[in-house]
């Protein structure tokens, strides 16, 4: 039937057949069916819908503002001096962000955050970043021109997994990462259509790694693929372990033997709780293991404005670090990131502010330090607060929340609902995770959407409540699992 | 020996940038400049990017009392403040979790916000309905045309995606899709016609590239960059019949819809035009549609914002659109806010009213003057010529370059433009786009300038050139 000339369009362009088939296989957890159903939930609260609770508590995401942490103060007046310049007339404003705010508009076009930026990021930035990098690492050697700003830290890791990402059949590249993962590596190498390579961190030990592990890992991979990178996330994310330096010494020796490339995602870097741990980059370690290791393994290091202390998701700030990049690499690197054209430039002033804070001395170093302070110890206390009462539930196992932001319990579940969710094509602990939200209000992530050894189910949950809800979360979140448990029995 | 060599061979072919080049030499220029170094000219004026803020022109107040207000909550108290500028600040900020600008929001954006934005599309096309449904934002139109390319954009031979792209055309968007592994199917406009697209032409480039790809998009700008032609209402329908025959997805790029210079010109979206023409067009012909805050009268590149809304897409892959939009968490909040206001500016009877719209005419004024200076220079200089700016950013002349300086450049392993241009950077610190960048038919040249710069700078950088090019032409004859 033709009218105008033109034939009835039986079909569009853009189907589930013509779609680009990677996209397709992209599932991401943490933004997954549950969070949509929490959301729907909260919707119908709204609406007046009678449920045995009276709000959803997300304790899905890593997002510490939209569960009542406060900005730090120094931050937020930098950043409104650098978006109003009027205000750097107004005497409220302490003179050292006011300091700090002239430089990063002179290190603007036309002096305004609105203009864009070059696509690595604003030199002045870099040149904090690399000695913030310095300072942190004891004096190993930063260049700023080996620092690229970036669209949180995700952009970063997306970016030099395209880099890496090659080959056909046998040759296809595989990207070796830890199990359980934070989805979003899983999602981007499903979407860049690499293989991915899991490697099992050891419940048992704390999630501790296991480099007798990843050599299996490795040598299986090599059957069918090329593996030429390994991702490490320290702290870790579910996780929440933080690594000695003898297994991080032990992780580089390992990529230097099997020629791996070293992706450390190093995002949680200020948030390390428990007694006897302590954050070590691999940067520094990469150095002080000398130079058979520090001129040849390539690293690529990524740090995030979203967590540790700010928690400022929303700006979408990030950097990364590359280490031992071969010349004509970096120029393809630098081709690749300025297709983005830059990342916001709020952001970049953000992270421009966390690497270079008030120090002793300067009239906001007190405040600063206070509310920096309250932050982290405030996680401290809830990180041993959720990993003391989740291990008082019958069927729960919660190892020590030693940093990040998260507890990723083992949970028992019963035959009958790993049976019914079988049936139901559904992961069991999504079954759980789904029942708990539409029971108590409370959203999860299912440890499905992270990665675990057959046979085990977990959840992710933040430590980041207040206290006061953190505490009513737990209980009733022990309550669920014994009603759980007695119904499926 | 580097693991990285094996790079993905698709990246290898993202063109590099001859501009990334010219972009390195004025920075050095600038710092030679600040070292001391004596040279005819004591700064270096960059009209190479489309930048706004950088070319000198102001943010709107409005927008930067709103976000500072955002950003620091404590303002909200302060006297310096207009009433509207707190208002509309406290309750962006109830819209966000926790009541702060840092945390995530959801994956489309804000909910108010998106829904300011389907209101706002609604009034501009005359009724037409728009649903948050059919609307992400993203960092940036740039960030949106990456996401969307992806979902069709395959890599493989026979198989291979060919997007249909004006020549010329905006740079970024091409090394977008060769990233992706995409190929570009060349389409050229009419520039002795003032650039105008030609339904012909677009039926010429689709035969050839039927024969070696699979041709899925059509990638059109309107109004244009870097050409600032505006599209008749006619021109739309004929492209969207013609999209529509031939069965490909239509990829609007209007971000500077708010920059139509010709009073007897006039901005209609693809999205109005298609409605209006009724079924089977309306209800088939699938669309994106993009828009921006790095543009018109906002100019707020740095802080990343932009939208995308779909139109007619298929309701298989509608999920999977949102987990893939998803798989960014969410766009820039800074950014978001900036769009509400775009969205939903201060109206007639609000505190901010008056300066806001006075801050709009000013920058409106500055750009009809400086196309009326561009068109009037250019006029009268030999060996350059320019078709009329109706729109956009940016004027694009072209260069007559006598035989021998093509010879000239051809020895020097350069293309001519990026030679002119090199040469103009050098002898008057003025940097511009080369033509190359932005592609053109063979054996022409162009030059790219920003007009979006207050009218001293303007005429400052009309001086320069307009100096170099004679002396240029003159050492030629």
């Amino acid at each position: 039937m033709s009218e105008n000339g033109v034939t009835a369009r039986r079909s569009k362009v853009l189907t589930i057949d013509t779609m680009n088939a990677t996209v397709k296989k992209v599932e991401y957890a943490v933004r997954g069916p549950i969070v949509q159903r929490a959301v729907q939930i909260e919707k119908e609260l709204k609406e007046g819908a009678k449920k045995p609770f009276t709000e959803v508590i997300k304790a899905n995401i890593g997002d510490a503002h939209a569960m009542g942490q406060q900005p730090i103060t120094f931050f937020r007046q930098v950043l409104a001096l650098c978006s109003y310049p009027e205000l750097l007339k107004d005497g409220n404003f302490p003179e050292d962000a006011k300091h700090r705010a002239r430089r990063i508009l002179q290190g603007c076009g036309g002096e305004s955050i609105g203009a864009y930026s070059g696509s690595q990021g604003i030199e002045c930035i870099r040149q904090d970043v690399a000695r913030y990098i310095e300072r942190r690492d004891g004096g190993v050697p930063c260049d700023p021109d080996n620092v690229f700003l970036s669209t949180g830290a995700s952009d970063g890791i997306v970016t030099m997994l395209k880099l890496l990402v090659a080959g056909e059949g046998r040759s296809r590249t595989g990207i070796m990462i830890s199990i359980p993962q934070y989805p979003l590596y899983s999602a981007a190498l499903a979407e860049l259509g690499a293989v991915q390579v899991n490697y099992y961190l050891d419940e048992e030990k704390c999630w501790g790694l296991d480099i007798s592990e990843l050599q299996r890992s490795l040598e299986a991979a090599r059957q069918h693929c090329n593996p030429r990178a390994l991702c490490i996330i320290n702290p870790g994310n579910p996780t929440g372990q933080v690594q000695s330096r003898q297994c991080i010494e032990d992780v580089i020796r390992f990529a230097a033997k099997e020629d791996l490339f070293l992706m450390a995602d190093e995002v949680y870097q200020d948030n390390v709780y428990a007694d006897g741990c302590q954050f070590h980059s691999f940067k520094k370690v990469l150095f002080e293991m000398g130079p058979e290791y520090s001129n040849t393994v390539e690293l690529a290091s990524f740090h995030s404005t979203s967590k540790c202390y700010m928690g400022e998701c929303g700006f979408r700030g990030g950097y990364m670090e590359v280490i031992n990049l071969d010349p004509e690499v970096k120029e393809q690197l630098s081709k690749l990131v300025s297709v983005r054209l830059c990342p916001p430039v709020p952001g970049q002033a953000l992270m421009g502010l966390v690497v270079n804070p008030p120090q002793p001395g300067e009239p906001s170093y007190t405040t600063f330090m206070k509310e920096r302070t309250g932050v982290l110890s405030t996680l401290a206390e809830k990180a041993k607060l959720t990993e003391q009462i989740l291990n008082t539930v019958p069927g729960i196992a919660c190892n020590p929340v030693q940093g990040a932001m998260y507890s990723f319990p083992r949970i028992t579940l019963p035959e009958r609902a790993v049976k019914e969710a079988k049936e139901k094509g559904q992961a069991p602990d999504m079954l759980y995770c789904m029942k708990l939200l539409e029971e108590t209000g409370i959203c999860l992530v299912p440890g499905s959407g992270f990665g675990q050894r057959d046979g085990t189910y977990h959840f992710r949950m933040t430590i980041l409540p207040p206290v006061d809800k953190l505490q009513i979360l737990l209980s009733k979140l022990k309550e669920f699992h014994q009603r759980f448990t007695q119904q499926y029995s | 020996m580097s693991l990285l060599r094996d790079v993905s061979p698709r990246l290898w072919s993202i063109r590099s940038s001859e501009q990334v080049a010219l972009a390195k030499r004025a920075a050095q220029i600038t710092t030679e400049l600040q070292q001391g170094v004596k040279k005819p000219y004591k700064n270096v004026i960059d009209v190479s990017w489309g930048d706004p803020h950088r070319g000198g022109l102001k943010p709107l107040t409005f927008v930067r009392q709103v976000v500072a207000t955002c950003l620091y909550p404590s303002l909200l108290n302060s006297e310096a403040l207009p009433v509207d500028v707190q208002q509309r600040a406290k309750s962006l900020l109830g819209q966000c979790d926790g009541g702060s600008v840092g945390s995530y929001t959801t994956t489309r954006g804000i909910p108010k916000i998106v829904q300011s934005v389907s209101e706002f599309i609604s009034q501009r096309d005359g009724g037409v309905q728009s649903s948050p449904e059919n609307i992400f934002i993203t960092s940036g139109s740039q960030r949106s045309l990456m996401m969307v390319l992806k979902l069709f954009v395959q890599s493989e031979g026979f198989t291979q995606t060919g997007v249909l792209t004006p020549v010329p055309s905006y740079p970024y968007f091409n090394m977008a899709l060769s990233a992706l592994g995409g190929t570009m199917v060349p389409y050229h406009l009419c520039e002795e016609q003032g650039w105008k697209l030609k339904v012909e032409e677009l039926r010429r480039a689709l035969h050839v590239a039927r024969g070696h790809c699979n041709p899925m998009a059509l990638y059109v700008i309107n109004p244009g960059n870097p050409t600032g032609h505006v599209q008749s209402r006619k021109s739309i329908e004929d492209v969207i019949r013609f999209a529509a025959e031939e069965k490909l997805f239509l990829l609007a790029d209007e971000v500077y819809q708010d920059s139509v210079h010709d009073p007897s010109c006039e901005f209609v979206s693809y999205k109005k035009v298609l409605f209006e023409m009724g079924p089977p067009y309306s209800n088939s012909v699938e669309l994106a549609s993009l828009n921006s805050i790095s543009k018109g009268y906002f100019g707020e590149s740095g802080f990343r914002g932009g939208y995308v809304e779909f139109v007619n897409l298929d309701p298989t892959v509608v999920g999977y659109v949102y987990t893939w939009f998803s798989l960014d968490t969410c766009s820039a909040v800074l950014g978001q806010i900036t769009l509400d206001i775009m969205a939903h500016p201060p109206e007639a009877g609000d505190p901010s009213y008056p300066t806001f719209s006075e801050e709009i005419r000013s920058i409106k004024d500055t750009l009809a003057s400086n196309v009326h200076r561009v068109q009037d220079v250019l006029g009268d200089l030999p060996g350059i010529s320019c078709q009329p700016i109706k729109g956009g950013m940016f004027a694009f002349p072209q260069l007559h370059l006598p035989p021998c300086v093509v010879q000239q450049a051809k020895e020097a392993g350069m293309k001519p433009d990026v030679l002119y241009s090199s040469l103009l950077l050098e002898e008057t610190g003025l940097s511009v786009g080369a033509g190359c960048e932005h592609g053109q038919r063979e054996g022409t040249h162009h030059i790219r300038l920003c007009i979006a710069t207050p009218e001293d700078n303007m005429e400052d950088v009309l001086n320069r050139l307009s100096t170099f090019h004679l002396r240029f032409m003159s050492r030629l004859s």
